[in-house]
């Protein structure tokens, strides 16, 4: 419910490192632990991108696994729900190997030289 | 068509966090030990405050209070004679349903960091958003009352893990309730293993000396526990 902070966030992080330049994708990294919806990310990414460079953008985004490990016994599995003890030795010193992620990886733009503003490749 | 790349590498909470070390920069300059404070709506955050502040000896105690709307939550603190600061999220930040550090941030030059050794934050009653964000604190408390049901640290495993401390709340309705200690704490365990827990009823008094004690301790210890 607050992916509107952080499709301003987004914005934000796109609009520092675009140069004023038009956006075509941003390619976002997201991580199956973190609470956001994706489908919520790309709806409010649509309005709060309005009147920046980040207009019609695409949002792409990279989901990756949750992977968690044991330091104990070295066990490492892709948890189904979100549970912090080892599977294997029952143990409770499980660190997050993946599925924390959540950045802003790049960003596509458009080249000076684009003669049609409203086209984008597939 | 090609269009070029351009490498961002940027955390989507980078800013935020930037903000909150700032913020965490400012509170230690002064002295003051900043605890985090987060529920769902009605867990009881602002009556354990109460009770807590009541007779917390030695300990110059500084409130903030965080609420979409109104100041119903400081009005009650401002009645211990407690310094107290109202932050609104609405208006002024979009009726947002969370704090963060910027919001926190605004709200710094209205808080007596002098005059203070222990500021609590009283975050938006919601339990999954806050956890998220960072504002600056030394440590996070959450308070989870037994009405809430046993499944609930299944259901936010982030609320539950980024805390270090949980306070159950409300156990004085145990006897009217078919809550299960047990499986509550055996859920707690999976999600966050061996979490420091309190069990206490606001209402009653029941178990609030060990809250009290907890606050007190981290008042006397310099702050400089890294928060998860």
């Amino acid at each position: 419910m607050h992916e509107l902070s952080l499709c301003n966030a987004i914005v934000d992080a796109v609009v520092k490192h675009a140069g004023g330049r038009p956006v075509t994708t941003v390619n976002l990294r997201v991580g199956r632990l973190r609470q956001v919806m994706p489908e919520s990310l790309e709806f409010y990414f649509g309005f709060v991108a309005e009147g920046t460079v980040c207009e019609g953008a695409c949002l792409e985004q990279e989901i990756l696994p949750a992977k968690l490990g044991c330091s104990a016994c070295g066990h490492q599995w892709e948890p189904e729900w979100p549970l912090f003890l080892c599977p294997s030795c029952d143990g409770m010193q499980v660190t997050v190997l993946s599925g924390d992620e959540f950045e802003v990886e790049s960003i596509e733009i458009k080249e000076a030289t684009d003669a049609s503003p409203g086209n984008r490749s597939a | 068509m090609h269009h070029p790349v351009i490498e961002v590498r940027e955390g989507v909470l980078d800013a935020n966090s930037t903000i909150a070390q700032a913020n965490r920069s400012d509170f230690d300059r002064a002295g003051v030990t900043v605890v985090n404070m987060m529920s769902s709506p009605g867990a009881g955050k602002t009556t354990l405050l109460e009770a807590a502040l009541k007779n917390l000896d030695g300990v110059r105690v500084g409130v903030l209070e965080g609420d979409v709307q109104g100041k119903l939550d400081a009005d009650r603190i401002a009645a211990l004679h407690v310094h107290v600061t109202q932050l609104n999220t609405d208006p002024g930040f979009g009726g947002e349903c969370h704090l963060d550090a910027n919001m926190v941030r605004s709200a710094i030059p209205a808080l007596p960091l002098d005059a203070i050794d222990l500021l609590m934050i009283e975050n938006v009653g919601n339990l999954v958003c806050p956890a998220e964000f960072l504002v600056g604190e030394d440590l996070r408390v959450m308070v989870s009352s037994i009405t809430e049901g046993e499944d609930k640290p299944l259901k936010y495993p982030l609320m539950f893990r980024t805390c270090d401390l949980i306070v159950i709340n409300k156990i004085d309705l145990l006897p009217y309730l078919d809550f299960d200690m047990d499986a509550f704490l055996g859920n707690l365990d999976a999600v966050n293993p061996g979490l420091p827990r309190l069990l206490v009823s606001a209402k009653t008094g029941e178990g609030v000396e060990a809250w009290r004690d907890w606050l007190a301790t981290l008042a006397s210890r310099t702050p400089s526990v890294q928060v998860n």
